[in-house]
């Protein structure tokens, strides 16, 4: 498969978790709650788009929600891979999108939850 | 051409330079590999550290290994990843390029870390790769096929344990291999045309590093429970702040505690040695400079040596541990409410210390507004250098009695002043933040590292260091001003006749009482008036000040104890309330605005925080003094 295809595949997978109501912000999961990044957009700021790059939120990783702050529930303390721990803040972790961990392994998987909600 | 036969006939020494994510170790093999030979100081324009030291390998390679700012990739974002950056690039003047760099990753994390290896990778220049931890990596059941890496990467891969000596010598023996086969002198286009990478390399990184682990790779270690365990507890909500502010509580206690015996003998032998000079002088201009001037002056200063110790104790303790960050996170919030980073925690807590090195650690905060507000406040934590003048004033004119159930009013006083001084830099921290300094909110991002035991190596090395920095300050800048104190108070002297103490007739009380009707709507006397004047260079200098104004002699001790009643005698409660609300704020220190300036790199921002502090201080004394004075206090 080219990367141009890929790209597109992907592209097409996301817009079907978004539309299947099975996605949502890293800013908004709940405490303890797990789930794969499906983009990191940084909303048109390159600088942040490279940090939370940099320090591992990158497409397919697995992430789980440790921690929240007391206020706001800002900061939030995130695992990444199992592997690394990461502070950030509400207002980039807005810039996460995350859909669930277990990736409906193809169209039918996941046509079976959209009858299931 | 050898690099051995290079060093020959050229006396550069062979520089390899460290590099890494932060907490990976790199300090620690640092430390391992260089022992005591190492010495740190700063890059020339910017106060980040620059820490060096000497070795040799087996093969008889002398090295200057060089310990750089931990970085996630070189594309920087603190003013410390940008050293890290320069060097690596042979941007930095003072070095050159790195014969050769030895990245060190964590061998637990290699998913995160090896990007920065790959983007090393792509300069082209001679590179080594240490998985370092692997002590831990291996307890994990991890393992990892070191030949596969080096053979996918095209680097001499080695395994690392970096507190032990004989878990790094795999390293050594790779450096030597490489130092005897590569050319020192590699084509350097590649660094120069060193570009940021987009975003898209970034994830072009990643997926390299996944394909690479994929092969490497033969067993995952188990993921690590200790440190969630911890976490559960440590970044609670709710016992998370609390378990902080009692660890704060402890180590106050201890700064002020443990520190007094070791601040006795110090005084003692400072006393005595004042005391043997002076028996041993003829009086003269020569034994006041000595005497008065230089000794009892720098007792003042190093008198604080034990208590900067303990704070720096507990700081590297907790640094090692790992619980910092934890700090940062749960100061976070309360911090950016003001607008400044959870990362300004740090330096602020060394400024209690001293607010030198609280400025210096400013280097580690990448937005550079943030940075600057964190630099500005800096000096409104209460550094140990007020303590004598609060000491002084509280003893005077406190009553030592209890409130509330045994509480101390004194302690209690002592308390508010630290409060006031927290809460000041807050609250002046908000206020630039939506002034002077407005701008947009910036990343936390930081990585909380798994806890581990604190080195007792790395400590001790790292207190001996910040031991080194206060005294060869003392050496330098402090005593070129105690010096010109010292003749401003001394000459002219006193005309024939005279009935004031001499300091009055000399330079310095013609400032003080030029000063005097400017300082007399806040309660300030003449005395006072004149000993602010050597009291702005440093503060703790006010004292000793107002000993001579008051024509009293004797060594510090006896100075303080009979100031207090003097004092107690001549001033208005509303005086002292006054003078010690002052002390909070006014930035009578030119150390820390020489450290804000070498800093920020110009004049605009040390001027602009003596100007702003100086203001505080004067409308604080003026708000005290006039409630203190409609309470009664006059
Ligand atoms: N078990 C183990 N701990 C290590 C090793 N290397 C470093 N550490 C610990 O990891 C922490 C961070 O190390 P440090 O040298 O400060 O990392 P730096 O930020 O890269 O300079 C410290 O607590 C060290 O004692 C290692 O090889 N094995
Ligand atoms: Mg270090």
């Amino acid at each position: 498969m080219n990367a141009y295809a890929e790209q597109e595949r992907q592209t097409f997978e996301v817009g079907r978790l978004v539309k299947a109501g099975l996605t949502q912000s890293l800013g908004q999961m709940p405490r303890g709650s797990v789930g794969r990044i499906l983009a990191v957009s940084g909303m048109g700021d390159h600088d942040v788009e490279r940090g939370l790059l940099e320090m591992g939120f990158v497409e397919g990783a697995c992430i789980e929600v440790l921690h929240y702050g007391l206020l706001g529930r800002d900061p939030l303390a995130v695992r990444i891979n199992q592997s690394m721990t990461v502070a950030l803040r509400q207002v980039e972790a807005n810039a996460v999108l995350v859909g669930p961990l277990l990736d409906p392994a193809g169209p039918g998987a996941l046509s079976n939850q959209e009858h299931g909600a | 051409m050898s690099a051995a036969t290079l060093t020959a006939d050229n006396p550069r020494k062979i520089q390899i330079a460290l590099v890494g994510p932060p907490n990976c170790g790199k300090t620690t093999l640092f430390n391992t590999l260089t022992g005591g030979r190492q010495k740190t100081a700063n890059y020339p324009g910017v106060t980040v550290e620059r820490k060096s030291g000497q070795l040799r390998t087996p093969v008889g390679h002398t090295i200057e290994l060089l310990d750089l700012p931990g970085s996630y990739s070189l594309r920087a974002r603190s003013p410390d990843e940008a050293i890290t950056r320069d060097v690596v690039l042979g941007r930095q003047t003072l070095e050159g390029l790195p014969d050769a760099v030895v990245c060190v990753t964590d061998a637990t994390n290699l998913g995160q870390h090896l990007r920065l290896l790959l983007e090393l990778r792509q300069l082209g220049r001679p590179l080594i790769l240490a998985l370092n931890m692997m002590d831990i990596a291996e307890k994990r059941g991890c393992q990892i096929s070191i030949e596969t890496l080096s053979k996918q990467l095209g680097i001499p891969v080695v395994t690392t344990v970096a507190m032990r000596k004989h878990g790094v010598q795999d390293l050594l023996g790779e450096i030597d291999t490489l130092l005897d086969q590569a050319p020192t002198t590699v084509g350097t286009a590649t660094t120069d045309e060193w570009q940021e990478p987009s975003p898209d390399a970034i994830r072009a990184y990643h997926r390299e590093v996944e394909r690479l682990l994929k092969e490497a790779v033969i067993q995952e270690g188990t993921p690590e429970r200790l440190t969630r365990q911890l976490d559960r507890v440590v970044l609670h909500p709710v016992a998370g702040p609390l378990i902080l502010l009692s660890i704060l509580f402890l180590m106050f206690q201890a700064v002020f505690s443990w520190a007094a015996t070791p601040m006795d003998w110090i005084d003692g032998g400072m006393a005595a040695l004042q005391e043997a000079v002076s028996a041993q002088m003829a009086d003269g201009l020569l034994k006041s400079l000595l005497v008065d001037g230089i000794i009892a002056g720098i007792a003042g200063v190093v008198i604080f040596l034990p208590q900067i110790l303990i704070l720096f104790l507990f700081i590297l303790l907790l640094e090692d541990f790992g619980y910092m960050t934890r700090a940062a996170f749960l100061m976070d919030r309360l911090m950016s409410g003001v607008g400044l980073n959870g990362r300004a925690f740090i330096p602020l807590l060394s400024s209690f210390a001293c607010a030198i090195p609280g400025i210096m650690a400013t280097r580690a905060i990448a937005h550079p507004l943030d940075r600057l507000t964190t630099i500005l406040i800096a000096p409104l934590m209460t550094c140990s250098a007020r303590l004598p003048v609060y000491i002084l004033l509280i003893a005077a004119f406190i009553p030592n009695t209890t409130v509330w159930g045994g509480i101390g009013l004194q302690g209690l006083v002592m308390f508010g002043l630290y409060a006031i001084g927290v809460v000041g830099a807050l609250l002046a921290a908000g206020v630039l933040r939506l002034t002077v300094l407005r701008g947009n909110r910036q990343a936390l991002l930081m990585e909380l590292p798994s806890y581990k035991w604190p080195n007792p190596m790395n400590v001790l090395l790292g207190l001996w260091d910040r031991a080194k920095i206060f005294i060869r300050r003392i050496g330098t800048i402090i005593l070129s001003v105690l010096v010109v104190l010292w003749f401003l108070s001394t000459f002219p002297g006193a005309p024939e006749g005279s009935t004031e103490p001499a300091i009055y007739y000399s330079f310095a009380g013609m400032i003080g009482r030029g000063l005097e009707p400017l300082l007399a709507p806040i309660g300030f006397n003449w005395q006072i008036a004149i000993a602010l004047v050597p009291g702005l260079a440093a503060r703790e200098v006010a004292v000793a000040a107002l000993g001579t104004v008051y024509a009293l002699s004797g060594n510090e001790e006896a100075v303080t104890e009979a100031l207090a009643t003097t004092l107690a005698n001549q001033w208005s409660l509303a005086t002292a309330l006054a003078l010690l609300a002052w002390y909070v704020f006014a930035p009578q220190c030119l150390a820390t605005l020489a450290a804000a300036k070498r800093e920020t790199n110009s004049w605009r921002w040390p001027v602009f925080m003596f100007v702003y502090l100086m203001a505080l201080a004067y409308v604080a004394a003026l708000v005290t003094y006039r409630v203190a004075l409609a309470f009664g206090g006059g």
